[in-house]
């Protein structure tokens, strides 16, 4: 199944929220109502850009039961593909985009009996409309939100003046780090912690948790995986009987699209399981960059998620 | 109705130390301390004194319970009388703990059940509970039909302790219950009653 | 459309009969003439006028009878309707998804109207007007699941996902093939499934439920399940067993026709937007193998399949007893000619 179910939506407001950052509303430009949705979602965002089609997730930052408008933040990535500059040059108030329906992979969890958010930088979006889900059920919840400078933090002001006490900010230019060991260290039970961030973020706090006795059931993290560069390669399709050239710059998906090839996906970013692709044979090593498969999946090579990985090698046939 | 062979039956993979923890709780009754000395020699006498042991003697004589207790330390061992005592002792230590506590069951099914039960109460998820199966088979029932419990059945088909109804075992488990399920076995053969067999020594 | 709405009974004296309207919409479930266990998940997509795809919540000439029957299942064991407290947002979902597509689909017997939180519910065959906050469950006579539930054919459960898992927390289940909702609740998707034989070796769950943890708001899916009953009872419960299993022991040659009847169920799967859960619902569909052999067609394919039934599969299912005397009744109507591929009558 192929995320071809889209919606046409409108730019309503473009606000610039820190030095990379911008604020996009989404509005619908068909006429019906966008859907509900639960916090801790992302949509895929398609941009046409001149010489391709470029799909980015971005986590929804509004309130969950908003339906009169979306909203985004998209930071500005350097030395990228593009798809996030596209966003901040090529996007303004009026521009028509297509986005998927809203896709869940980082929720709350229903149980917890608090919740402890962890947010650095950029990852601050999905927490967002988490809060908002949050703050109407009346659960019991802290953010913890670090960035590099009042400059460059989207929404401190925000998110200080909606949920007052429960918003902890820390700022890298001022030598303040998250605490997360005192933070960790006194929590009553059933408490669940979510983390959201650069990878090096994501891998200590999941470390920090791990070492204070939390149980891996109580331990949540969502990365903005985008598909990583690398050499170009082959990718040979049994059952279609053809042959794409992978770009350096293009994941497997990308290159199987741009040559009219369907080939299912969701989430874009390593996550959901739904391009999961055997692999008949590999001319190379697979570079596996999902959080998706096991690592013993991983190990034994019979599987690839082609959104996000790639070899280094000649080329690899999928049954495809 | 009559099948086997169901896949709702839990799995209890072993004790294994939580090296993390700030506090490790141990539940556990006379079959079950076995596997506990074996948790604790596979461990650390650090992770020994972080370790409360509550062991459910079930009958044993205090002697024997007390050489048991001898064998856990240094753990912390408080004996109580039986499940239900060694429960409510569980909820107390549970009511007050923060994160970082790592909860075991050892013993009998219906121990483990009551166990991850009391943690349910108390929002840990059941997989983060570690458990281990020693000693009798029995198996506490649901009869479906009364919803009464029938404790420590060893035979199936055994008879409802509530509303008499002769029940098949089936191998279908409730966590939130902590109890196999229990069906009419005769419900189209009305007067039959097929021999209990000893089927959960 | 206006239904015709009538007036029969599930229990006792079992009045329960199609018109020939409903049988020729009947969903049979076999498009070939032999078993086979798939779990052919199709997009719930609208199909053809008058089928019972033509509306993604089918209501049909029976459902004023069947929602008394539930009613009286609920007065006898309010256990049958469930809901752990984390799923009060799912169960919204629930009721806006139900009662929009009603209003929608039948405007002649049902009505909403929405002002805000300000909800105006309007259910004519069931004499119902009833005003509410959208969100504030005090305003309904019952919580939203269990409300609606006694205003729509067909059982729900409504799973929550976490941790790659689909958790069974909520449901109203009256008309259930042999589980119990008090027993299953809690329970995750591999384990409530846990006593359907053969289909765990052949990895069917595994990828069920990769499908379903995926599913998208908006696309709802549907596959059809079937079994036999004996009488047009809908509550085949097992907390009631020891009173209707006996029925299995009174099909006799002459009354095949009368008492046996094939049982199909719609299941719609749902994602549901604002608790991220999935919606299940088990729509009962009853035809008697005297209704059914009017459709010439199935008259011949179903001795065929029952015949290619592996035993495991007719034990799980009930039909040990009363399967041989349900195929020799039905042969009469097997002429041995061809049938066409599908499902749908000639
Ligand atoms: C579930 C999910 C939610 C997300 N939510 C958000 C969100 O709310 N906000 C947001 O801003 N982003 C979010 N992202 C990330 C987003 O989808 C994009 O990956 C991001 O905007 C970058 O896209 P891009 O096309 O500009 O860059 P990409 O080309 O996709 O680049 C991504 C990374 O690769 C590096 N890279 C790429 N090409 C080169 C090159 N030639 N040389 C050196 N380095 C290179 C970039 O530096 C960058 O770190 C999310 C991702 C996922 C999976
Ligand atoms: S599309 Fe989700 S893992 Fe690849």
């Amino acid at each position: 199944m192929t995320a071809s179910f889209l919606r046409r939506v409108r730019v309503a407001e473009v606000e610039p929220v820190a030095s990379r950052i911008k604020r996009f509303r989404l509005v619908s430009a068909d006429g019906e109502p966008l859907s509900e949705f639960s916090g801790g979602s992302h949509v895929t965002v398609c941009m046409q850009a001149p010489d391709r089609l470029i799909r980015n997730p971005y986590s929804l930052m509004s309130c969950p039961s908003d339906t009169s408008s979306y909203q985004i933040g998209v930071l500005k990535v350097p030395d990228s593909r593009g798809g996030s500059e596209f966003m901040h040059e090529n996007v303004s108030i009026g521009t028509e985009l297509e986005i998927s329906e809203p896709l869940n992979l980082f929720p709350p969890a229903k149980l917890a009996r608090k919740h402890i958010l962890v947010a650095g930088g950029i990852g601050i979006t999905p927490f967002m409309s988490m809060m908002s889900e949050l703050e109407s059920v009346g659960a019991d919840f802290e953010l913890h939100y670090g960035v590099r400078s009042l400059a460059e933090g989207a929404f401190c002001k925000l998110l200080e003046t909606r949920y007052g006490p429960r918003v902890h900010l820390y700022f890298q230019d001022k030598g303040q780090l998250v605490p997360l060991e005192q933070v960790l260290a006194s929590q009553p039970l059933g408490t669940h912690v979510y983390v959201c961030g650069p990878k090096p973020m994501i891998d200590w706090a999941l470390r920090s948790a791990t070492l204070a006795g939390w149980p891996d059931e109580n331990i949540h993290s969502e990365q903005f995986t985008a598909p990583p560069i690398g050499k170009p390669f082959v990718a040979r399709l049994v059952r279609t009987g053809r042959e794409v050239t992978v770009g350096g710059h293009q994941s497997i998906l990308e290159a199987l699209e741009q040559n009219g090839i369907d080939a299912p996906f969701l989430c874009r970013g390593g996550a959901c399981g739904q391009c999961e692709t055997a692999v008949t044979s590999c001319d190379g090593f697979i570079e596996h960059n999902d959080h998706y498969l096991t690592e013993a999946e991983k190990a034994d090579g019979r599987k690839i998620m082609i959104c996000v990985s790639r070899i280094s090698g000649d080329a690899i046939t999928l049954d495809l | 109705m009559a099948v086997s062979g169901i896949k709702s039956r839990p799995v209890y993979p072993g004790l294994s130390p939580d090296p993390n923890a700030r506090s490790n709780v141990v539940v556990c009754d006379v079959a079950g301390a076995e596997a506990v000395v074996e948790l604790l020699t596979r461990a650390d006498g650090a992770f020994a004194r972080r370790t409360s042991i509550i062991l459910s003697a079930d009958g044993a004589g205090s002697e024997q319970a007390q050489a048991l207790a001898k064998r856990l330390e240094p753990a912390g061992v408080e004996i109580a009388s039986g499940l239900p005592a060694a429960i409510s002792h569980l909820n107390a230590i549970l009511d007050q703990a923060s994160m970082g506590l790592r909860l075991y069951a050892a013993g009998s099914e219906p121990l483990i059940g009551s166990v991850v039960q009391a943690g349910l109460d108390h929002f840990i998820d059941h997989l983060s509970i570690r458990t281990e199966h020693r000693g009798s088979l029995k198996r506490r029932v649901q009869c479906v039909h009364c919803k009464g419990m029938t404790e420590d059945v060893t035979t199936n088909p055994v008879t409802c302790s509530h509303c008499g109804l002769l029940l098949l075992v089936r191998d279908h488990y409730s966590r939130r219950l902590a109890a196999f399920q229990g069906v009419c076995i005769n419900a189209e053969s009305p007067g039959e009653r097929p021999e209990p067999n000893v089927e959960f020594p | 459309m206006v239904l015709a709405f009538k007036n029969e009974t599930f229990r006792d004296d079992f009045t329960f009969s199609n018109s020939p309207e409903s049988i020729r919409r009947f969903p049979f479930p076999f498009h070939e003439d032999k078993y086979m266990y798939a779990v052919n998940i199709e997009p719930h997509v609208p199909g053809p006028k008058g089928t019972v795809y033509e509306f993604p919540i089918d209501i049909d000439e029976h459902y004023v009878a069947e929602m008394r029957d539930r009613e009286i299942v609920l007065a006898a064991d309010p256990g049958r309707c469930q809901a752990l407290p984390h799923m009060m947002t799912a169960q919204w979902d629930m009721l806006e998804l139900l009662m929009t597509s009603m209003a929608r689909d039948y405007p002649e017997h049902f009505s909403l109207t929405q002002d805000g939180d300000h909800w105006h519910w309007i259910n004519r065959p069931l004499g119902i007007d009833q005003k509410f906050t959208f969100g504030d469950h005090t305003t309904l006579p019952y919580e939203p699941m269990e409300y609606i539930g006694r205003q729509c054919q067909g059982d729900f459960s409504i799973q929550d996902q976490r941790d790659g898992q689909l958790w069974m927390d909520a449901g109203i289940i009256t008309t259930q093939a042999d589980w119990s909702l008090d027993f299953d609740i809690g329970m995750n998707f591999f384990e409530w499934h846990g006593p359907v034989p053969l289909a765990h070796e052949a990895g069917v769950f595994e990828r069920a439920l990769k499908f379903l943890l995926n599913l998208q708001v908006g696309r709802p899916v549907r596959r059809l399940n079937w079994t036999m009953t004996i009488n047009p009872r809908l509550d085949t419960s097992p907390e009631n067993y020891h009173k209707w299993g006996i029925d299995r022991t009174t099909v006799t040659p002459e009354n095949v026709g009368d008492k046996v009847h094939l049982r199909v169920e719609l299941q719609g799967l749902w994602r549901l937007p604002r608790s991220n859960a999935i919606l299940f619902s088990i729509r009962c569909y009853l035809i008697k193998m005297k209704e059914l052999v009017t459709i010439p067609k199935w008259g011949r394919r179903l001795p065929r399949v029952l015949e290619t039934l592996p035993p495991e599969i007719a034990d799980y299912k009930g039909l040990t007893r009363y399967r041989q005397m349900t195929i020799d009744w039905l042969k009469k109507y097997d002429d041995g000619a061809p049938t066409s591929p599908g499902f749908g009558p000639d």
